[in-house]
């Protein structure tokens, strides 16, 4: 069974390490301008000059599945930092503060997760106009309660561990109680709550995206190029193969890092 | 029963939260809905005109008030782009999404229960290992992406199915079963990845308890043991989950609805934020939340009353 666990880890970390360099590589270098239109070129099939083909406008599709990496990663890192500060905010004062306090906003998160991600996330988006910003916003606000919960069963369970006690009867403030002595022995678990909440931020990214109504052009994304692949489905397949490959291959690698992440805490103790 | 009626208010505060956020989110639009509705250009007497319809020249507190009243009659207001009431056009919508749920819930026991079967039959390293990968890539691929998949073999390279038509269940039953066959497939794909998963460590957990170990030794055969003692404790569980992810199959489906152009509630729900038609919006979301509460309470219960083991406290 240990072997099994290393395997999530390692083919976790390797598929989301290939991500990431293809997203560094992209910051520098990509085959063809992303953004660049060639009619006489378009919905080309994959050849040496273009190892994807091209799109609708004959822009290059590995230079801009490359770029849509970064949107991917953006998306995840900023909506995962939003739901982390939301939930840290939450989650410990209702660990801390416990009573009608932890009861009130316990039944907000609750309520909250009643929703289905992407509804809460499209009726978020359709008051604004949609753009990538929005998007973020959206995702990241509905990641709160999953982060709320976890730091808030984390603090309720340290904060009568004896260590918290010693360092509380030693005079450590709130401050440094909560940084010092419980987050870090909570550290893995709001870690893969972060992985699972990066694949899903990138799935329902990739949705709105498909829907119209996530990243807007001209920044490029994944599930946009879904929607535009599909109008051309019969004439060039090919070109609605690789965003789905690389929406499935990250939410893949975060699934499984999330994964091996837990299963190496529930390991060690 | 205490347990029954906690639960109740659970869901009236559930319900009111849901409704405060619907009405919320179109409240904290900068500026004047009926201004964004209708644009820059509108004049004077226009905006005055649909804030009158909408509500929203009166004070906050009242317009919330009549929101909540009127929800609780199932009565959303009236569409501003399709002039008629919001519950009228949800319910002419419904059927489309209610069969495409029911259809992709009925391949994922069909599908996910003998594979749990299968998976938990086979152990050792290989099998753990191709039951996890497969697990893993059913929840991985977005269902979206799995319908424009199905539609590039099944509907553009074999022509099984028609593509991008659908026939109405009253019009030619076998056409509307044929015209929602994929989209439920890319639906029910990601739970029977979780069924599968879900079902199988159950069963290894009852595989391991003691009345097992005494069915065997009076003697049942392993095909007895599985099917008459061991299933009925595993599949408890899996129904829940089956249950609470119905929400997840509903919000699925706003999205495969549009990959499949289905005249469902999800591709009424993209349209209406298309046109901005907020009052439809409003309703459309305040409604998909409610199904998808109730159907948790209703689990919930069932999954209480099902099990003795679970003393209603």
């Amino acid at each position: 069974m240990r072997g099994m666990r290393n395997f999530s880890l390692v083919l976790g970390t390797l598929f989301v390490s290939i991500l990431f360099v293809i997203m560094l590589v992209s910051l520098f270098y990509t085959p063809h301008p992303p953004n660049e239109m060639n009619v006489r070129e378009r919905l080309q099939a994959p050849s040496a000059r273009h190892l994807l083909g091209t799109d609708n406008f004959g822009r290059d599709v590995f230079s801009r599945v490359m770029v849509g990496a970064q949107t991917a990663f953006q998306v995840g890192a900023v909506s995962v930092a939003i739901g982390l500060a939301g939930g840290f905010l939450i989650g410990t004062l209702a660990g801390y503060a416990g009573r009608w306090v932890d009861e009130l906003l316990m039944r907000a998160t609750d309520a909250l997760l009643a929703f289905p991600g992407i509804l809460l996330a499209l009726l978020l988006v359709s008051v604004t106009k949609p753009s990538l910003f929005q998007t973020m916003l959206a995702i990241g606000i509905l990641s709160i309660p999953s982060f709320a919960r976890v730091i808030r069963a984390g603090v309720l369970q340290q904060k009568e561990a004896d260590y918290v006690k010693a360092a509380r009867g030693l005079g450590a403030g709130y401050a440094n109680l909560i940084f010092v002595q419980i987050m870090p022995n909570i550290a893995s678990a709001i870690v893969t709550t972060a992985a699972l909440n990066f694949s899903t931020a990138i799935l329902i990214e990739a949705a709105l995206s498909y829907l119209g109504l996530g990243v807007q052009p001209p920044d490029p994304s994944w599930g946009r190029m879904l929607n535009e692949a599909q109008s051309y489905l019969a004439k060039s397949p090919w070109f609605a193969l690789a965003p789905g490959v690389l929406i499935t291959l990250s939410v893949l690698g975060f699934n499984l890092l999330g994964d091996g992440i837990r299963d190496l805490r529930d390991n060690s103790i | 029963m205490h347990y029954v009626v906690r639960r109740l208010l659970t869901l009236l505060l559930t319900v009111l939260f849901v409704l405060l956020l619907t009405f919320a989110a179109f409240r904290i639009i900068p500026g004047n809905p009926a201004l964004a509705i209708l644009g820059t250009e509108a004049t004077e007497a226009q905006i005055e005109l649909l804030e009158a319809k909408l509500g929203t020249n009166r004070p906050l507190a009242e317009q919330f008030t009549d929101w909540l009243a009127a929800a609780f009659r199932f009565d959303f207001g009236e569409s501003l782009r399709f002039a008629e009431p919001v519950a009228r056009l949800i319910v002419s919508r419904l059927p489309v999404t209610v069969s495409l749920a029911a259809m992709a819930l009925g391949i994922t026991v069909s599908f996910g229960i003998p594979l749990g079967i299968i998976a938990a039959g086979a152990r050792g390293k290989a099998a753990d290992l191709l039951v996890s990968i497969g697990t893993q890539l059913g929840l991985a691929i977005p269902s979206f992406w799995m319908g424009i998949l199905l539609i590039l073999v099944f509907g553009l390279a074999l022509k099984w199915f028609a593509v991008s038509t659908f026939t109405p269940w009253s019009e030619n039953p076998w056409l509307a079963f044929k015209s929602l066959l994929l989209p439920a497939v890319a639906l029910a794909i990601p739970q029977i990845a979780i069924v599968v998963r879900y079902l199988r460590n159950s069963l290894l957990e009852q595989l391991g308890q003691d009345y097992v170990r005494t069915a065997r030794s009076k003697g049942l055969r392993e095909s007895a043991v599985l099917f008459r003692h061991v299933l009925k404790n595993a599949l408890l569980p899996v129904m829940t989950i089956l249950g609470i992810n119905f929400g997840e199959v509903l919000a699925g489906s706003l999205v495969v609805e549009q990959v499949f152009t289905l005249p469902g509630i999800g591709t009424l729900l993209i349209t209406a934020i298309g046109n901005r038609d907020y009052p439809l919006v409003q309703g459309l979301v305040a409604f998909i939340a409610f199904t998808v509460i109730a159907i948790n309470f209703a689990v919930d219960l069932s999954y209480r009353w099902l099990d003795p083991k679970i003393r209603l406290r």
